[in-house]
């Protein structure tokens, strides 16, 4: 036998650690796609494939400026010291993934207003018409599309790995302490980023493009849990329990039913008879995908809250 | 028993003290604190000696005022009991001072006794109206119809009062609920009682032997720190206890004993000591009385015998037994505290008493050594009226060896009227719903009053039930007497105010003349205000009120305290000696040597309901402390893993316990654990408050004392022995 | 330079919390929240326990990856004695370092801020001792600099054995419990 008892009872921190609640995952998440949406539009560009893939190149920019805004709005809301905020452009701290973040955030702003500018969307060009010249010229030279594909595919690049190993550098807890967690979260975003296109894009052309790729980006994500689990199984006992956490124990259910099963397997099934031509193409396997994505980082982050480098710590509190 | 002698301590006279004043340096480190008790308007930090009162150890204390309010409070390094370092309640006690739950004002029943319907009176209405009510009862039943109970040393002034007005009857929780069984036996063995602070010489023991004393989680402050010194020296540590407590995890034997059979090991272990000749023989043909016979009544008490009744094998209590001889006699039986327990504690004290004696540590250096006092007269009262009626907590000496009054007694007699009523309680400082056991016995006796005044700092059980309740300041906040024990050196210290209360709060000695003047007793208070009667006091010995003010404690010059540094053994019994067969006892019927009974077995499917102190809480007392609150905010059940496992209880998950009586508590969590029998279960006195007054922990964890609604009552002298009653769980969904 | 720590001896600790209670007056921590914290850690079978008894806070890890994971520098080390610290204005409550510390011994104040044990820093710059170490009334925690062969902490550690906290996690705790 061996008991733990523990006074102490800090909110948040006791009897488990429950510093973040949805905002966090929602704000990865959102990371996660907008990475893989500026990842997958940038690589069109950047092939020269945009005519092919319309919905990619020229709708993701704006949606993508649209939704990441409501993925900071959620990070804010989380800071327990809000009008401290600019602190974080007062410094640069190396070693701090959130550091990075906040700095990488900066730039993909920027960059996706660039992007947007290749295609200037009707309603924003009715309003300042001179865009619209702009616009021309860039497109004139194609090395500054290129210039702005390559720039949005190594920011969409640091922005999903960041997510993820923003979460691997917290040595607090176990589940987290993976080096994989920088791909899986990537590979994540990336599948969810083709699903999402697939949801929207108007031709059937287009949705086979993003499927093929999706289910690429699904068998990647399924190699990287595998080798995380892997990972994880073979360090100490505390990060194979902390394993346990999602293979077996409270987020078991969670995580083998939604994130594996709906999030990956199914639509990878689905969208593979769709590809043969088995089935016609439905929005029901991207929003699995989606859902999936979106499960995926709440259960990361609740069990990865809830692990602990002593075994069941909280038990005796 | 007044033939008993109770304090034959070495004194020191004034004359030593003025010299000593005069050639002693003052420490520098204190600034004085200001003569006005106002002390908003002081910007920065003042450091004000004191004394705590957070229990009855009385530590020496720094009081840090920042910017006029409380900051702080740390050890006084002067202190001899504290060493400059209080323990967790003492340093707490801030939020006594600012406790949200504290009365502020005088309150004034409205309806019916105990709902707790209240005006909110001044002070002169609530003083008139008790003035009024104390004459009635004097006009119509006799004085002595006015009964007080009290704990504490900020009584004194109220008990005075009491005295003066002619009261005779008098109970406090300290004897037949607490110590009263130890003081008893080891007055019967050695003549002089163990006193308080104990005279324990723990840090200079090589051997200390606890048996149940949770040294440790009860905290007082100095035994815990000879403790550690003890332990951090290498002393062999024997712990007896049925729970694996601190103390236990510390010793080198732990001996977990079946409750209630403790006098079988004792005995055994003297049988060990006496067949191999292991005692301080020249100790014993010096200072020993009856050893002969003592001896002859030990030939059966083999461990052998002992084991099943104990559960402790032999061979550990013969081990056990050398080990203690080995170190003797810097090998020091801890004469405990808290004693009353079987109902035959006088007899278990005794034996631990017997086995001190054996072993010589008794005036002996780590052993029990010889206290020293500071002898500061008393202030020159006029004799207090004479009754021609008999105290009535024990009627014709029915527990003939009592040396102090019996709260019950005075319990009982309210109830049945006998042998004269008792019609008016004034109550100081005690919540006798918790400090006495069989909680509707004292409600019953409640509902036999006319009239029931408390003075209380916050809204207690008892304070709910109270006609009038007169809101005091906390200890921060108020002089007190000054504190003067018998300790390892003589000395003195003082209590004085270090900020202002924070209502309409008024002091001790304050209520006490003022009431004293409404009841035409203004002779009994001759002094003006509470300065002029320490500084009365204090001048005595050569001291005064403004050098205490400043240094908070004065040390007298050291005495030898060990019988081989010279100190003469005397021994306040009939035989002059440390009487192992006692005439005493047998003369009255009991025991001369003491003798084991079985205790009951719990009825299948209950455990014997034990209970004890944490650190960070006093009693009833502390609850509603914030700081002691955010520390522990409730108590939990200890139950045995197996125990647990067995009727499906889980860590933390919330149960009830119910009685033999069919009594059932609070809900309360169950703390399941290896660290405890299997036949018993272990909880936290002094929670599970129901007083609607005690907002911060109203219903916070269970109440020990609800369920002991069984006494064993020790015959020797009265005390109630609460560890007699069984639980079982009632699981909550 | 200095380089301060702390040696706890688990033999004398009688897991009072008085050390809990003086670093609440003393740094006047929130109701609800403590700096430090008591562990009683059991082993074994009745009647046959080991039992230790920790009086725990933030172990100022030499490697400390709170420190590491702040994104504006609030927490960082001090100059003096390489105490961890954090600066209030500084900090902006992302709570990532609270999710770094292996320990949990951080936690938000609820001004906002992260806040944990800062070693007294207000006293121990000047020389003084926490207020938990003076406030033990078993001696059990031992304070000084570590770098200094000749410290009561530095002699305690040569004559002694010990162990840290959560060793594997790898953040070369500073706080050291004596067995
Ligand atoms: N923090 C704190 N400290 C206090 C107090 C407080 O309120 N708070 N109160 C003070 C006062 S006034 C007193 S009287 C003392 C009381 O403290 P003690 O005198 O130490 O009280 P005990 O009843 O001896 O100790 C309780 C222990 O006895 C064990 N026990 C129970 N039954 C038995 C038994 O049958 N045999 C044996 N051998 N052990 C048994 C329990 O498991 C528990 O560990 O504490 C003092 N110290
Ligand atoms: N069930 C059970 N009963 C026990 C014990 C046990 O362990 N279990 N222990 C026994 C022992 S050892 C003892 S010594 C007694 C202790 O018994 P008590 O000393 O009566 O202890 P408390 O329950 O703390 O009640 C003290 C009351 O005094 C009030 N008070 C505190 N400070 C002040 C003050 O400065 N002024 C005034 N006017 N009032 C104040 C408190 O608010 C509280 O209402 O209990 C005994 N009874
Ligand atoms: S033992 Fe603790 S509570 Fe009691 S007087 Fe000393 S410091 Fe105060
Ligand atoms: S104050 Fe000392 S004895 Fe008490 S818990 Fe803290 S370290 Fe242990
Ligand atoms: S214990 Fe935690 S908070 Fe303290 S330095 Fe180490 S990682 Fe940081
Ligand atoms: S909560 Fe404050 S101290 Fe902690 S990492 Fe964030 S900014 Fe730094
Ligand atoms: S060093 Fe100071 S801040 Fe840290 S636990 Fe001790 S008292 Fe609290
Ligand atoms: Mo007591």
């Amino acid at each position: 036998m061996h008991e733990l008892s523990i006074t102490r009872h800090n909110e948040l921190i006791d009897p488990t650690l429950h510093i973040w609640s949805w905002q966090i995952p929602v704000y990865l998440f959102i990371g996660g796609l907008i990475a893989g949406m500026m990842i997958i539009s940038g690589y069109f560009l950047l092939k020269g494939r945009a005519r092919e893939a319309k919905c990619t190149c020229f709708q993701l920019p704006i949606l993508s400026i649209i939704i990441l805004s409501l993925g900071m709005l959620a990070l804010f809301l989380d800071l327990e010291h809000k009008f401290y905020f600019w602190r974080l452009y007062t410094t640069f701290q190396v070693t701090s993934p959130m550091s990075w973040g906040a700095w990488i955030l900066l730039l993909v702003y920027p960059a996706l207003i660039l992007n947007l500018l290749l295609r200037v969307p009707v309603f924003i060009l009715n309003r300042i018409p001179q865009l619209g010249k702009i616009s021309e010229k860039m497109n004139a030279h194609p090395s500054t599309i290129k210039g702005i594909a390559t720039l949005n595919i190594t920011l969409g690049l640091m922005l999903g790995a960041y997510t993820g190993i923003l979460l691997s550098t917290l040595t607090g807890r176990p589940l987290w302490n993976s080096s994989v967690l920088g791909f899986l979260f990537l590979a994540s975003g990336l599948s969810s980023a083709a699903a999402f296109v697939h949801m929207i894009a108007k031709t059937a052309h287009e949705r086979d493009i993003l499927t093929k790729a999706d289910n690429g980006f699904l068998t990647l994500e399924l190699v990287i849990v595998a080798f995380f689990f892997i990972g994880l199984l073979t360090s100490s006992a505390s990060h194979k329990a902390a394993a346990d956490l999602l293979l077996t124990g409270p987020f078991a259910a969670v995580f083998w039913v939604f994130v594996i099963g709906i999030g990956m397997v199914i639509p990878l099934f689905i969208q593979s008879l769709a590809i043969k031509n088995k089935i016609k193409h439905t929005v029901v396997a991207p929003i699995m995908v989606l859902v999936g994505g979106i499960l995926l980082r709440f259960v990361f982050v609740y069990a990865g809250q809830y692990s602990h480098w002593l075994i069941h710590a909280g038990l005796f509190k | 028993m007044n033939s008993i002698s109770r304090r034959k301590f070495l004194k020191i006279s004034g004359a030593t003290i003025g010299a000593a004043v005069l050639s002693g340096s003052m420490s520098s480190f204190v600034k004085g604190a200001d003569n006005k008790i106002n002390k908003k308007d002081i910007k920065g930090i003042q450091k004000i000696p004191t004394y705590c009162a957070m229990c009855f150890w009385r530590c020496g204390a720094i009081a840090h005022v920042k910017d006029g309010k409380l900051w702080k409070i740390e050890g006084n390094p002067d202190d001899p009991l504290s060493k400059g370092r209080l323990c967790p309640r003492g340093t707490g006690g801030v939020g006594t001072h600012y406790d949200p739950d504290r009365l502020r004002s005088p309150l004034i029943r409205k309806n019916i006794r105990g709902e707790e319907q209240w005006v909110e009176v001044t002070w002169n209405e609530a003083l008139d109206y008790v003035a009024k009510r104390m004459i009635d009862i004097k006009k119509t039943y006799g004085p002595e119809s006015m009964a007080m109970f009290h704990h504490g040393i900020g009584a004194t002034f109220l008990e005075h009062m009491m005295k003066s007005y002619g009261a005779i009857n008098f109970g406090a929780p300290s004897f037949a609920q607490c110590k009263g069984p130890r003081d008893v036996a080891f007055n019967l063995t050695f003549g002089e009682t163990v006193g308080g602070p104990e005279r324990t010489d723990i840090e200079n023991a090589k051997c200390i032997v606890l048996i149940g004393s949770h040294i440790g989680e009860n905290m007082h402050n100095t035994q815990v720190q000879e403790f550690s010194k003890a332990v951090a020296n290498h002393a062999s540590i024997i712990v007896v206890d049925p729970r694996f407590s601190v103390a236990a995890s510390k010793a080198k034997y732990y001996l977990p004993i079946k409750p209630g059979t403790d006098i079988a090991l004792l005995l055994a272990w003297m049988n060990v000591i006496v067949n191999e000749k292991l005692y301080d023989n020249e100790y014993i043909n010096k200072y020993g009385f009856g050893f002969e016979q003592f001896v002859a009544q030990l030939t059966s008490y083999t461990p052998e015998w002992a084991y099943p009744e104990t559960g402790i094998e032999p061979d550990v209590i013969r081990k056990t037994a050398r080990e203690m001889a080995r170190y003797k006699p810097a090998t020091l039986v801890h004469p405990g505290r808290h004693s009353t327990w079987y109902g035959d504690d006088t007899q278990r004290s005794r034996a631990l008493a017997l086995l001190n004696a054996l072993l010589g540590s008794w005036g002996r250096k780590g052993g029990l050594y010889q206290p020293t006092w500071l002898d500061i007269p008393a202030y020159p009262y006029p004799d207090y009226p004479k009754s021609n009626k008999k105290k009535l907590d024990n009627p014709d000496e029915k527990y003939p060896f009592a040396i102090e009054e019996i709260t019950t007694g005075v319990r009982e007699a309210t109830i049945t009227g006998k042998p004269y009523p008792i019609k008016g309680w004034f109550v100081y400082g005690t919540n006798l719903p918790y400090s006495l056991p069989q909680p509707d016995k004292t409600i019953e006796a409640i509902k036999n009053l006319e009239f029931l005044v408390v003075v209380d700092t916050i809204g207690s059980e008892i304070a709910g039930w109270a006609d009038v309740v007169l809101p005091e300041s906390v200890y921060l906040e108020r002089y007190d007497e000054l504190n003067n024990p018998s300790f390892k050196v003589p000395y003195v210290g003082i209590r004085q105010p270090v900020v202002d209360p924070p209502g309409d709060q008024k002091p001790n000695y304050w209520i006490a003349k003022k009431l004293a003047t409404r009841l035409g007793l203004d002779k009994y208070f001759p002094w003006k205000d509470i300065e002029e009667y320490l500084d009365y006091r204090l001048q005595k010995v050569g001291l005064s009120l403004e050098l205490m003010k400043e240094k908070g404690i004065f040390l007298a010059p050291e005495q030898p305290i060990y019988y081989e540094d010279g100190v003469k053994p005397y021994f306040g019994t009939p035989s002059g000696k440390i009487e192992f067969y006692s005439l005493q006892l047998e003369q009255k019927g009991f025991d001369p040597v003491p003798k084991y009974t079985k205790p009951e077995e719990p009825p299948a499917g209950y455990f014997r309901l034990l209970y004890g102190r944490a650190p960070v809480h006093t009693f009833s007392r502390t609850q509603t402390n914030r700081i002691l609150d955010d520390m522990m905010d409730t108590n939990k059940v200890w139950i045995n893993k197996d125990v647990a496992d067995h009727y499906g209880i889980r860590n933390g998950s919330f149960i009830k316990l119910k009685n033999q009586d069919g009594v059932i508590s609070n809900k309360v969590k169950a703390f399941v654990t290896e660290r405890i029998r299997t036949d018993c279960v272990y909880m936290v006195h002094g929670f599970g408050h129901t007083s609607k007054m005690l907002k911060g922990t109203y219903m916070k964890g269970a109440d020990d004392s609800r369920l002991i609604t069984q006494v064993k009552t020790d015959p020797i002298m009265g005390g109630t022995g609460m560890r007699v009653n069984f639980v079982t769980f009632e699981l909550e969904a | 330079m200095a380089k301060f720590g702390m040696v706890i001896d688990t033999t004398k600790c009688v897991g009072c919390m008085d050390c809990v209670v003086a670093c609440k007056t003393e740094n006047n921590v929130p109701e609800g929240f403590n700096r430090a914290w008591i562990v009683e850690d059991v082993m074994g079978k009745y009647p046959d326990l080991h039992m230790e008894i920790r009086s725990e806070r933030c172990n100022h890890c030499e490697e400390a990856p709170c420190v590491d994971v702040c994104p504006t520098g609030a927490s960082h080390y001090s100059d003096i004695g390489e105490v961890v610290l954090i600066d209030h204005d500084e900090c902006i409550g992302c709570k990532a370092c609270i999710a770094a510390c292996p320990y949990d011994a951080r936690f938000i104040h609820p001004d906002g801020y992260a806040d944990k044990c800062d070693f007294c820093f207000h006293r121990t710059s000047k020389g003084k001792n926490p207020a938990c170490v003076d406030v033990c009334p078993t001696h059990s925690i031992h304070f000084g600099d570590l770098d200094d062969p000749d410290s009561e902490v530095s002699k305690l550690l040569k004559s002694r054995k010990y162990h840290v906290r959560i060793p594997e996690a790898g953040t070369k705790p500073k706080i050291f419990y004596l067995t």
